[in-house]
């Protein structure tokens, strides 16, 4: 048990280091046997108080970096410190015990460390004032996020939105599937992708003369980059956010191309010749570009530089592929690509490591499309048919853990905002 | 299309097998090795359901042909707006679909004032993105083969609609046979069709 908690302190002591390095695996690695740290959230005093715990527990739990310990209520709530029994802690497997109190214009969060018997980190957390409203649930999960960081060294992604496809309207939903609402009206609407603030989407609207490129911010206040004249799809911002890649299709086969956010001359990227290429997502720092092509006769997926140049197919094939592959997404991190393999007949999302270019298989349930990101580089928002309905999916890359985001049939397209959507 | 062929050659397999299982015929006893019996009977499967769909399309387009040349408007209209369709992941104009636009041709030249609007589509299989792709180049093959024939490029609009619009839901081969399409719409000139000469 000593061990553990060790490794508790250590954790903690080693934040700062893990926050300039996102994707270091610290939660596999916590006490013996991949073991993680045992949470426990007290009851929160107060009007709100019972949201506010149900919400940070389900976080904590969906960040898949501890182990939340709900059904423990042996533990008294403590005034201080000094209340908390941490003998009877640790007897219950609780490393960490989440203090969280009202404070004027917010919470007070403190938390725990079982072994060293102290408080380990403490913050207050600003509120707004109108309890569980949209902007006050993101505050809250804001708060879980800041949390997870004190425990695990890697700040947790629960303040994030997801932007989806479902009736052929753009939707935004919380990462817990609180708050679902569309930003655009009826229509044929796809490929939302978030500007890297969050604070717009932009997407491709199918219209009966062609499709349209338009920028949507998150109230649904929208504006139109490219006019529907020939096809204009799968849009997405470069990572500085001052420019959309796209592409753009007439009689001579679909290009990508690149057109200032604000409007302008459109730049070619890629040259395929007649063939299709489309869906392309950028390297985080803007210097590469992933996309689907049929080059090669069948779609499949290539990584070239930002301008076209040094087109390489992503991952050699393999004899279980039928040679179907596309819609790449590259973690945030620059250390991996998602994408989607036909297998069976089936699509399943696949994911690729860079360094040593080794596939690992992500899904096998029913069918699953659409793979993104989450900005932790850990996690996947994907389309599965695994409920008998399409439907958003979270799947963590480390364990395989699934769960289900949305309740709408059809939904689809996902794209997951950074934190700073918050 | 290959795996379709091969499906349909299982399939005939299968039911030759249970045919010879009827007549007590044991199925060690068919001199060929396993492999060349399959490949046989395979042959003779492509060739089977090639002749049943071809004749099921002949029919299709033989009654389309009959219709420009003998029709009144609704039935010109009617070849008019009759879809071309594709193979798998593929674009290019199949022979049934070069007889479907052809039956097209003779009105189109005659009816100048006629403008159409081509939309592609593709079964649900593919991704969604991708197939936005491959339907834009399904019209655009449709519309190529128009104006390689004399048709004037700017009577003709295209336009994908990638999965977004079946025209058969399901997800079996028929349902996906009739997605694979190039839809036809007359935008303007529909009123007064004139019978080609």
């Amino acid at each position: 048990m000593r061990r553990l908690l060790q490794c508790l302190v250590a954790f903690v002591a080693y934040g700062t280091i893990a926050g300039a390095q996102p994707g270091v695996r610290l939660g596999l690695m916590y006490g013996e046997g991949g073991a993680r740290p045992g949470i426990y959230v007290l009851p929160v005093a107060g009007a709100a108080g019972d949201s506010i715990r149900a919400i940070v527990m389900r976080d904590l739990d969906f960040g898949d970096r501890v182990t939340v310990l709900s059904k423990n209520s042996a533990l008294p709530a403590p005034v201080g410190a000094a209340a908390i029994d941490y003998r009877i802690a640790a007897r219950l497997g609780i490393n960490g015990v989440v203090q969280i109190g009202p404070a004027p214009g917010g919470v007070s969060m403190a938390l725990y460390d079982v072994g060293g018997k102290q408080v380990l980190q403490r913050a207050l957390v600003p509120l707004p004032a109108a309890t569980n409203t949209a902007a006050w649930r993101l505050a809250v999960h804001g708060a879980s996020d800041l949390c997870e960081e004190w425990i695990s060294g890697t700040r947790g992604i629960a303040a994030t939105r997801f932007a989806y496809v479902a009736d052929g309207r753009i939707w935004l939903v919380d990462s817990d599937g609180a708050n679902a609402r569309a930003i655009t009206t009826a229509g044929r609407a796809l490929s939302p992708a978030f500007r890297p603030d969050g604070q717009a989407v932009v997407y491709a609207t199918l219209e009966a003369g062609g499709s349209a490129i338009r920028v949507a911010d998150l109230r649904g206040a929208s504006r139109q980059v490219l006019e529907p004249r020939g096809l204009n799809i799968s849009p997405t911002f470069t990572p500085d956010g001052v420019a959309i890649a796209y592409a753009h299709g007439d009689d001579f086969g679909t290009d990508l191309f690149v057109i200032p956010a604000s409007g302008g001359a459109p730049r070619r990227i890629s040259i395929g010749r007649g063939t299709d290429n489309t869906s392309p997502s950028f390297s985080p720092d803007g210097r590469r570009i992933a996309f689907t092509s049929g080059r090669s006769g069948r779609p499949d997926v290539y990584i070239a530089d930002e301008d076209g140049t040094n087109a390489d197919l992503l991952a050699a094939l393999s004899s279980s592929s039928q040679g179907y592959r596309s819609s790449p997404d590259w973690s945030p991190d620059g250390r991996a690509v998602a994408f989607q393999s036909q297998l069976a007949g089936r699509f399943q999302v696949m994911v690729i490591s860079l360094r040593d270019r080794v596939v690992t298989q992500l899904t096998s349930d029913a069918s699953n499309e659409d793979p993104a990101w989450a900005p932790d580089s850990r996690h996947v928002v994907l389309s599965s048919t695994r409920s008998g309905v399409r439907q958003l999916w979270v799947v963590d890359t480390e364990t395989g853990r699934a769960r289900q985001v949305t309740n709408m049939p059809g939904a689809r397209l996902a794209a997951w905002s950074s934190r700073s959507g918050s | 299309m290959r795996r379709d062929i091969v499906l349909a050659g299982l399939v005939v397999f299968s039911l030759s097998l249970g045919a010879c299982r009827r007549k007590q015929v044991p199925v060690a006893a068919v001199p060929l090795t396993p492999s060349t019996a399959s490949a046989a009977t395979a042959a003779t499967g492509v060739d089977r359901s090639q002749f049943l769909r071809d004749s099921i399309e002949r029919a299709r387009t033989d009654s389309l042909a009959r219709l420009a040349s003998t029709g009144d408007a609704a039935n010109l209209r009617t070849a008019l707006e009759a879809a071309v369709r594709f193979d798998y992941d593929a674009a290019e104009i199949t022979d049934d679909g070069r007889a479907v636009l052809d039956a097209k041709l003779p009105i189109l030249r005659t009816n100048m004032s006629v403008r159409v609007r081509i939309s592609g589509h593709t079964d649900s299989r593919g991704s969604d993105e991708y197939n936005l792709a491959l339907g834009l180049r399904r019209a655009a093959s449709a519309r190529k083969y128009l104006s390689d024939r004399g048709i004037a490029v700017d009577r003709i609009d295209v336009v994908s609609f990638g999965e977004e619009r079946p025209a058969a839901s399901g997800d079996d081969e028929g349902a996906f046979e009739q997605n694979r399409r190039a839809e036809f719409e007359i935008l303007s000139g529909a009123d007064a069709l004139r019978m080609p000469r």
